[in-house]
């Protein structure tokens, strides 16, 4: 029965969520990233990391910017939107958030205005401590919400009594089944879309011929991130998978595209199709007989779920996830190939020169962004028709707001965010542009890209280089 | 335990609005004011004064909305609900104003005035409807079965669109007895000249509230006008009185501080007059704290990192506060 407000709620949430999340996950991999960056200048000495990291905090304070106004959203949508999955689940989802403003929050906004504007109120230890208590926050703020998010998936620890879930045990509600590898998932996509970012900005500024040592150092830094990062990922990846496969079966028949068993024969693995919720069967199907057997369960004979085991009522949308779940997976195995070749690139000494291979750097850039979206509307919308997974159905958690009431909103979400966003994007690609350089630290001017704005910034004398290079304005 | 938890958990809510009202007050305040100085130096400035600290601020809003979702459900998705559209749109306002911070000193010069507006207009919208759901939520909310029972438009109404422009002109006023505490000169005394008409048209609109209030509802005309009521509340009027005295003395004195302060007092006891009006519903005009609050589990659980954390949040916050105290002049380049 097709519910147009229905469908206008969950189109509006999955909108602003989405461009949420990217700033968020940009902001966890920066602040970790700055915080090796500063870590470095400590222990070295070497002008160049703190020059890096000037470069890249005003990068970071536009996403951190963006990330906390976009997010600020998605604490009341539960509220304006889900009102009966919020008087039904909020005395779980409640306290978790609760616990993430206190425990994170506010951590890194207090801290933020001494990393971004403190140069010359502190000195470079506090300075330190200040990245790293914004760095760590960033990090208790993926766990928090990934533990409520993971409960909606694979819920426990609670009881139903008149309607309502009542918390029995916290340990158990937060350390939920699934929620130790999409923490880990996530994380590491964060890292992953963050490397990927830095790669390629460094990529785009060596062929456009302009090569300093930070941009070379950003190339190096990020390419080893990715090396390590995108294997590991995989294998996460795979033992999310196996998690999913015991606790959300219909997800995984999906994500397969795969509709029912032939008795006592193995799955098959379904490369590419059109799965068609309606007739019940993948249009141009191309298979593997036994493969999907093989993968999922490690067996020649073990069946996976298939999506005619599930009345059509609780069947997730299979068109959606099989494919978006091919896109992750296909942007993955992208990243690590080309963090091999960047291990082959640097064994033959042209890391920094190798034009295929910074081209091949420079269009992965966003990748690790659309791999993560794609994951998460894999996750996401396979777990529907379930808002929380086997207690509450999507339908019966949206507030009954009208038509036009949602189309409103829905449009002026859309404008507006476009239009932030789409511009946040755009000075965000400028400042990329522009690249960081030698002496960032001292032209300081820790925000402004013009160049008539840019003054000695003032900056405490021991984050002075032992002989300060005079400032490259001069030459403006 | 026998602790009173419904009770505990309203009086957190209630201080992290509060705070939210203070803090996110003066630096929307900040955005509010705007008009009045086109000079772009005094613009760096102004907007110089509250980066280190605005997404600190705007924190207390979250807080409340989850502090709210954890002990009251109830309450948090029928609020919301009732109030959709303001609430969407107050979003979509503090979304134009937070980028603005960011995009203001990124922008090519050409590019600078869109965000000045926005930031203008981000400020102001955002106040409006902050102002518009506080008076939409004294005038009361109808429920049925746990639901919000009301039209799409319910909020609009004269008492809402009063209290709306009330908030504009506290935030105003706050913004800028602020300005005259972090600047000097120029700047500080047009600040000096703001404020004081602010405070009188601010006065005006509490003695207004004051009587209307009671006018909306029985049970708040009784809160106040019964005995003994009358004679434990009858001091907060009076010492609001006086702190507008002392407010006007100290801006006539050209004080740096106090102005601040006593802004502060004054915006504190006013939402303490409506807090007592409105105890200990939750969901005026009839659903109390106790009606709405999420289980025993819930409460008890949140509640024991409130209490440890919140002191740690303040403690660390006026030491950022500390970090960037003084003046801020033109040769200070946060940005």
């Amino acid at each position: 029965m097709p519910d147009l407000a229905l469908d206008l709620a969950r189109i509006q949430f999955g909108f602003t969520i989405s461009f949420h999340i990217v700033f968020p996950a940009i902001s966890i991999g920066l602040a970790s990233y700055l915080l090796v960056l500063e870590a470095r200048w400590l222990m070295t000495r070497q002008a160049v990391f703190l020059d890096l990291y000037h470069f890249w905090v005003k990068i970071f304070a536009l996403c951190f910017g963006m990330g906390v106004v976009s997010g600020l959203v998605m604490a009341y949508q539960f509220g304006t939107n889900w009102a009966g999955f919020s008087a039904f689940a909020g005395s779980v989802t409640g306290p978790l958030l609760a616990y993430e403003v206190l425990t994170a929050f506010f951590l890194e906004a207090g801290f933020l205005g001494v990393m971004l504007f403190g140069w010359s109120r502190v000195g470079p230890a506090i300075h330190f401590a200040a990245t790293f208590m914004v760095a760590i926050g960033t990090l208790i703020s993926a766990t928090w919400i990934l533990a409520s998010n993971s409960w909606m998936h694979t819920p426990q620890g609670i009881e139903i009594i008149n309607g309502r879930v009542i918390p029995v045990d916290w340990i158990a509600i937060i350390f939920n089944p699934s929620f130790p590898y999409r923490l880990i998932h996530m994380v590491l996509a964060a890292y992953l879309a963050t490397a990927l970012i830095v790669v390629s900005a460094a990529a785009w500024q060596i062929l456009k011929g302009n090569s300093n040592i930070g941009i070379r150092k950003m190339l190096s830094m990020g390419m080893w991130m990715v090396l390590i990062v995108s294997p590991l990922q995989a294998i996460v990846g795979d033992f999310h998978g196996l998690n999913t496969l015991k606790y959300q079966p219909a997800k995984i028949a999906a994500i397969e595209g795969h509709w029912e068993n032939v008795p006592g024969k193995a799955s098959p693995l379904v490369l590419f199709g059109w799965p068609d919720m309606v007739e019940e069967k993948n249009h141009f199907e191309v298979a593997i007989p036994n493969l999907g057997s093989l993968i999922l369960r490690h067996s020649w004979t073990e069946q996976i779920p298939a999506l005619k085991d599930f009345s059509t009522a609780d069947r997730p949308n299979s068109t959606i996830v099989f494919w978006t779940f091919r896109v992750m997976v296909g942007l993955g195995l992208l990243m690590i190939l080309l963090s091999l070749f960047s291990l082959w690139a640097r064994w033959k000494k042209n890391l920094y020169h190798n034009k295929f291979f910074l081209r091949f750097a420079l269009v992965m850039g966003p990748t690790g962004i659309v791999a993560m979206l794609a994951g998460w509307y894999t996750t996401e919308i396979g777990r529907q028709p379930w808002i929380v997974y086997g207690l509450m159905r999507t339908a019966d958690a949206v507030t009954k707001h009208s038509v036009p009431e949602l189309s409103i909103s829905l449009t002026l979400f859309i404008v507006i965010y476009l239009t932030i966003f789409g511009t946040g994007v755009i000075y965000l690609l400028r400042l990329l542009r522009i690249g960081p350089k030698p002496n960032e630290s001292l032209q300081g001017d820790a925000f402004s890209m013009n160049k008539n704005e840019v003054k000695d910034f003032i900056i405490a004398a021991e984050f002075h280089p032992p002989h300060p290079m005079p400032s490259e304005r001069k030459e403006d | 335990m026998s602790f009173d938890l419904p009770l505990i958990w309203a009086i957190v809510i209630l201080f992290g609005i509060m705070m939210y009202i203070m803090m996110d007050g003066f630096d929307l305040g900040i955005g509010i004011l705007y008009p009045f100085f086109t000079d772009k130096t005094d613009r760096d400035i102004m907007m110089n004064t509250i980066a280190p600290v605005w997404d600190g601020n705007e924190t207390w809003l979250v807080l409340g909305g989850a502090g709210l979702l954890a002990a009251f459900p109830l309450a948090y998705s029928v609020i919301l609900s009732a109030f959709y559209m303001p609430i969407i749109l107050m979003l979509l306002a503090l979304i134009l104003r937070g980028v603005a911070f960011e995009f203001r000193f990124k922008a090519h010069e050409h590019e600078r005035h869109f965000w000045d507006k926005a930031f203008i207009f981000g400020s102001i919208v955002a106040t409006l409807f902050q102002g518009l759901v506080l008076g939409a939520y004294i005038n009361g909310i109808n429920v049925i079965d746990g639901k919000y029972a009301g039209g799409p438009l319910d909020w609009i109404t004269p008492f809402s669109l009063f209290t709306a422009a009330g908030l504009v002109v506290t935030y105003a006023l706050l913004g800028s007895t602020w300005l005259i505490m972090k600047t000097s000169g120029e700047l500080q005394n047009n600040s000096y000249r703001l404020a004081r008409i602010l405070a009188f048209i601010l006065l005006a609109i509490i003695v207004v509230v004051s009587i209307w209030t009671p006018l909306l509802s029985n049970q708040i005309a009784e809160r106040w006008f019964t005995l003994p009521n009358i004679l434990w509340l009858s001091p907060i009027p009076l010492i609001m009185a006086y702190v507008f005295y002392k407010l006007q003395k100290s801006l006539n004195d050209k004080a740096n501080i106090s102005p601040f302060i006593y802004s502060l007092g004054m915006v504190f006891l006013g939402y303490l007059g409506l807090g007592i009006s409105i105890w200990p519903n939750i969901i005026p005009p009839n659903i109390s704290i106790y009606a709405a609050s999420s289980p025993h589990s819930s409460q008890s659980f949140a509640l024991f990192g409130a209490l440890i954390i919140i002191p740690l949040i303040l403690a660390y916050t006026a030491w950022g506060y500390y970090v960037f105290r003084g003046k801020v002049s033109k040769d200070d380049h946060y940005h």
